[in-house]
C-alpha cells in the first residue's frame, strides 16, 4: 500500500456547464468577501465558543490522519473540544448516507469527495450554507483568504445557485508520469497532444522487453476516470442541457477507442483487471512507459525502498485533446451539517482545518494536494519535503486546467459501474460504439430517476 | 353436596393445569421475541420492501411486482445467478474429490502422520480476506509468483483472475485450497468410525484393495461426504470476501455472483427495493437448493 493518497476513483458531469458559471461568479464574489474580513478584523476571537464540543466524521486516509493528529492544536486554539470518528472511505459514504436520513447526524462536520457525494449531499440540503459565515466579519478569520484557493477547489465547493456548502481541501487533478529512461532509449519526447501519446505508447511499447507503452486501470469503476480524461480532451461532455446522456456522441466513441487502443494494444497483459495499484506496481518496476492517474503517486515512485526508477519519473501534464487541454479533477472537502446544534464552532474547525499551515502540513506529508496556492511555496522552504520540483510544477499546471472528471449527478456509482463494465468489456475486445450505447441506454433511466426524486 | 364437593376438588386441579400450561407457554415468549424480530420480521419487511422503488434517501413509490419482472428480463442479473451456480458447482466438487483423496492418504499410519494432517489443515484457520489478498498477489500477471512458476516448468504465463474466461475457475482455485481441509476433516472422521469386520470378511474372499474402496469405503463413509457436501454448498453460495477482494465481480461483470451483484445495488446503489427483490429471489433459489440436498441426504442414509 502506498502512503500516497489512493486517488479514488472519481466522476465529472452533468452540470459541467452551469458550474463552470457559477465557479466563475464565486469567484468574484468571495475574495472580495475575503477583502471585506480583513477591514474588520478586531471583531474575529478564536475563542468565541470557548467550551463548546464538536463531532467531526472524517475519512481514514493520510489526509484524515493529519488532522486528526493536530486536533490538539485546534483545541488550544479555541478551547472547542474535538471528538472524531475515522472510518474507510466506502464505509464513511454508506454511513453519512444513513446518519443523515436519521434526519439527526452523531456528527456537525464531515468530510466530502466532491466527485461522488456533491450532487448528493446538495439534492438533499444535508450540509450548511457557509454565505453567512463568510460574510459576517466577527465569524471569518482573516486569514480565510479565498484568493489564496485554486479555482478548481472553489468551483467544487460552490453550488450552480451560488451557494456555498463545504470547504475544499484537498486536490486530485490526473497527470501523466512517464518513465524518461525509457523515453530517452527510444528518442521519444514527451507528447503533447492525443495523437503524439498514442504514437508513443506504440514506440515504446516492447512486448521482447515485457515493456508496456502506456498503463491504467482497467478495473471496472475504478477506470471511469481513464475514459474521461480523454472524453473531456475530445471535447465530450457528460449530459446536456435538459439531462441527456452524451455518453453516445461521437466524442465519447472515438475518447473510448483512444482508450481501448492504449490499454488494450499497449497495456499489459490482463489490463482489464488493473486499479491504480497493479498499474503503479509495474510503472514502480520500470515496466511501463506512461501511466495516467491521480497526482498523488509522488512519495511511492520517488521512494527507493519501494521504486527501481527513482530520479527517472517525470510528471507530465495531462496532453491536449482535439478540442481542449484538460486535466480530469477530483477532490474533497469538508462541510457542516445542515442538523448540526454547534454551526458556530463546527464553522470555526473548518476554517482551522483549512488554514495554511494545515494545508502546507499536507502537502509535506505528501497526503494530498492542497488547494491553497500559498502551501506549495511554503512546503518548498521546509527541508525535508521531498516531492521534485516538476510535480509541484505539473501539479499547478494541471490544477489550472482542471475540470470535475466524473459527472455531478447523485448516481455516481451506478455511473462509473456501469460505464465500468463497458470499458473492461472493450479491453476484451468489444466494439467501443456498441458498448457505450448500451452503457447510454442503461444509464439513463437510472439518472432520469434520480433527478426526479 | 357430593357435587359441589366433587366440583370443589376438581376446580383446582383443572386451574392448576391451566397454569401450567400458560406458564409453560411463556417460557417460550423470550425465544419468539428474539425469534420475531432478528429472523421473522426482517424477512417480512425484506418481502414488504421488495414491492416498492425505493433508493435511501428518497421516497419510496409502491410498485408492485415490477422489482421482479425487471430482474427476469435483467441480463447482468441472470449471469450473476448462472455465475453463481458455476461457481459453487466447482467449489463443492473440486474440495469433496480432493479432500476425500486427502482423507483416504491420511487415515493410513505412516511416519510423521500427525504432523503432515496438520500442515495441511493450516489454510483453513487462515483469514479469509488475508488469503484473498495474498493471493491476489500471486495471481498479478507480471509480478505474480504463479506465472514464475508456470514459467519454470515450462508453461506459458496464464492471466488468472485478469481474464473473463478463467476468473471463476482461477477464483474456485483458490476456494479450493482454502477449504479442501475442511472436507478431509469430516471424512478422516467418518473413516475412523468405519468398523474392521467388513474388510476382514471382504479380504478373505480375495477382494482387491481398488475393490474394498468402491465397495465397501465408499459407501460406508458416504454419509459423511454428503455433510460435507451440504457444508461446502451452504459456504460456496454465500461466497462474497474472496471474490470481492480478489476481482470484485471482474473483468468486467464476469465473476459477478448474485451476492457481488446484490451488494452493489444495496449498499453501493442504495436501491434497497431491488435489492429486497434480489434477496428473495435469492433466498427461493437457497431453499430449492436445500431440499435438493435434503434429498440426496435422505438417499444417502438409505443407501448406507
Amino acid at each position: 500500500m502506498t502512503d500516497f493518497t489512493p486517488p479514488e476513483t472519481p466522476d465529472t458531469s452533468r452540470r459541467r456547464l452551469l458550474q463552470a458559471g457559477a465557479g466563475a461568479a464565486a469567484l468574484g464574489l468571495l475574495p472580495g468577501l475575503g477583502m471585506r474580513n480583513a477591514h474588520a478584523q478586531g471583531a474575529f476571537d478564536w475563542k468565541r465558543f470557548k467550551g463548546q464540543k464538536i463531532e467531526v466524521f472524517l475519512v481514514k486516509s493520510p489526509r484524515g490522519d493529519l488532522l486528526t493528529k493536530y486536533h490538539k492544536e485546534f483545541e488550544d486554539l479555541t478551547g472547542i473540544e474535538v471528538g472524531s470518528e475515522m472510518i474507510p472511505e466506502q464505509q464513511q459514504r454508506q454511513k453519512a448516507v444513513i446518519e443523515f436520513n436519521s434526519g439527526n447526524p452523531s456528527f456537525d462536520v464531515i468530510a466530502l469527495s466532491y466527485h461522488v457525494q456533491k450532487r448528493q449531499f446538495a439534492k438533499n440540503n444535508w450540509l450548511t450554507d457557509l454565505r453567512p459565515y463568510i460574510g459576517d466579519a466577527s465569524m471569518a478569520s482573516p486569514d480565510l483568504d479565498f484568493a489564496d484557493f485554486a479555482k478548481g477547489g472553489l468551483n467544487y465547493a460552490v453550488e450552480s445557485d451560488g451557494r456555498v456548502m463545504s470547504l475544499p481541501m484537498n486536490l486530485d487533478p490526473w497527470v501523466v508520469y512517464y518513465n524518461k529512461e525509457l523515453f530517452a532509449a527510444k528518442g521519444v519526447a514527451y507528447p503533447k497532444t492525443f495523437a503524439e501519446m498514442i504514437d508513443a505508447a506504440a514506440k515504446l511499447n516492447d512486448a521482447s522487453k515485457g515493456i508496456s507503452g502506456f498503463v491504467g486501470r482497467g478495473l471496472k469503476n475504478a477506470n471511469v476516470p481513464v475514459w474521461t480524461s480523454f472524453l473531456l480532451g475530445y471535447g465530450g461532455g457528460f449530459t446536456d442541457a435538459k439531462g441527456k446522456l452524451m455518453t453516445d456522441s461521437t466524442e465519447a466513441i472515438e475518447s473510448a477507442k483512444m482508450y481501448q487502443t492504449l490499454l488494450a494494444k499497449y497495456g499489459p497483459q490482463g489490463v482489464s483487471g488493473y486499479n491504480w495499484n497493479e498499474s503503479q506496481t509495474l510503472f514502480l518496476q520500470g515496466k511501463a512507459a506512461m501511466w495516467l492517474d491521480g497526482i498523488g503517486f509522488a512519495q511511492p515512485l520517488e521512494d527507493p525502498t519501494k521504486s527501481r526508477i527513482v530520479g527517472k519519473v517525470g510528471y507530465g501534464v495531462m496532453p491536449a485533446g482535439p478540442k481542449q487541454q484538460v486535466s480530469a479533477l477530483f477532490g474533497d472537502g469538508e462541510g457542516i451539517a445542515s442538523n448540526s446544534k454547534k454551526k458556530g464552532p463546527s464553522w470555526y474547525y473548518l476554517q482551522w482545518a483549512s488554514n495554511k499551515a494545515n494545508q502546507t502540513r499536507m502537502l509535506q506529508a505528501a497526503a494530498g494536494a492542497p488547494v491553497r496556492n500559498s502551501a506549495y511555496a511554503a512546503a518548498q522552504q521546509s527541508s525535508d519535503f521531498k516531492a521534485p520540483k516538476e510535480w509541484v510544477d505539473c501539479m499547478l499546471k494541471s490544477a489550472a486546467i482542471a475540470q470535475p472528471g466524473l459527472p455531478v449527478i447523485s448516481p455516481v456509482t451506478e455511473f462509473r459501474d456501469v460505464f465500468g463494465v463497458a470499458l473492461s468489456n472493450m479491453l476484451n475486445g468489444a466494439d467501443p460504439a456498441t458498448e457505450l450505447r448500451k452503457a447510454t441506454a442503461d444509464f439513463q433511466p437510472v439518472l432520469d430517476k434520480s433527478e426526479k426524486a | 353436596m357430593s357435587t359441589s364437593a366433587v366440583i370443589a376438588a376438581a376446580v383446582p386441579r383443572a386451574g392448576f393445569l391451566r397454569r401450567r400450561t400458560r406458564s409453560y407457554r411463556l417460557l417460550t415468549v423470550p425465544a419468539l421475541v428474539v425469534v420475531g424480530a432478528v429472523i421473522v420480521f426482517p424477512w417480512l419487511f425484506t418481502l414488504y420492501m421488495s414491492a416498492f422503488d425505493w433508493k435511501i434517501g428518497e421516497a419510496a413509490h409502491f410498485v408492485g411486482l415490477s422489482n421482479y419482472t425487471g430482474l427476469a428480463t435483467n441480463q447482468r442479473f441472470i449471469e450473476a445467478i448462472v455465475h453463481t451456480f458455476y461457481f459453487t458447482l466447482l467449489a463443492v466438487v473440486f474440495p469433496l474429490l480432493l479432500g476425500t483423496a486427502a482423507a483416504l492418504i491420511f487415515h493410513r499410519e505412516f511416519r510423521g502422520r500427525g504432523f503432515l494432517r496438520a500442515i495441511f489443515t493450516l489454510p483453513m484457520m487462515a483469514t479469509p480476506v488475508a488469503v484473498a489478498l495474498v493471493w491476489t498477489m500471486m495471481f498479478h500477471p507480471q509480478q505474480g509468483v504463479l506465472n514464475y512458476l508456470l514459467s519454470l516448468v515450462g508453461l506459458p504465463p496464464s492471466l488468472w483472475v485478469y481474464s473473463p474466461t478463467w476468473v471463476i475457475p482461477s477464483l474456485v482455485l483458490v476456494e479450493v485450497w482454502h477449504w479442501t481441509p475442511l472436507v478431509m476433516l469430516i471424512v478422516l472422521g467418518g473413516l475412523a468410525a468405519l468398523p474392521t469386520e467388513p474388510y476382514e470378511s471382504a479380504r478373505l474372499d480375495g477382494a482387491s484393495e481398488w475393490q474394498l474402496l468402491r465397495f465397501i469405503t465408499l459407501p460406508l463413509i458416504m454419509p459423511f461426504i454428503v455433510v460435507a457436501a451440504v457444508i461446502r454448498t451452504i459456504d460456496a453460495v454465500k461466497a462474497f470476501d474472496t471474490i470481492y477482494v480478489i476481482s470484485s465481480g471482474g473483468p468486467g461483470t464476469a465473476s459477478e455472483t448474485i451476492n457481488l451483484y446484490l451488494y452493489l445495488q444495496a449498499f453501493a446503489f442504495y436501491n434497497v427495493g431491488n435489492a429486497s427483490a434480489v434477496v428473495v429471489v435469492f433466498f427461493g433459489i437457497i431453499v430449492a437448493l436445500a431440499l435438493l440436498l435434503l434429498h440426496v441426504r435422505e438417499r444417502a442414509r438409505w443407501a448406507a
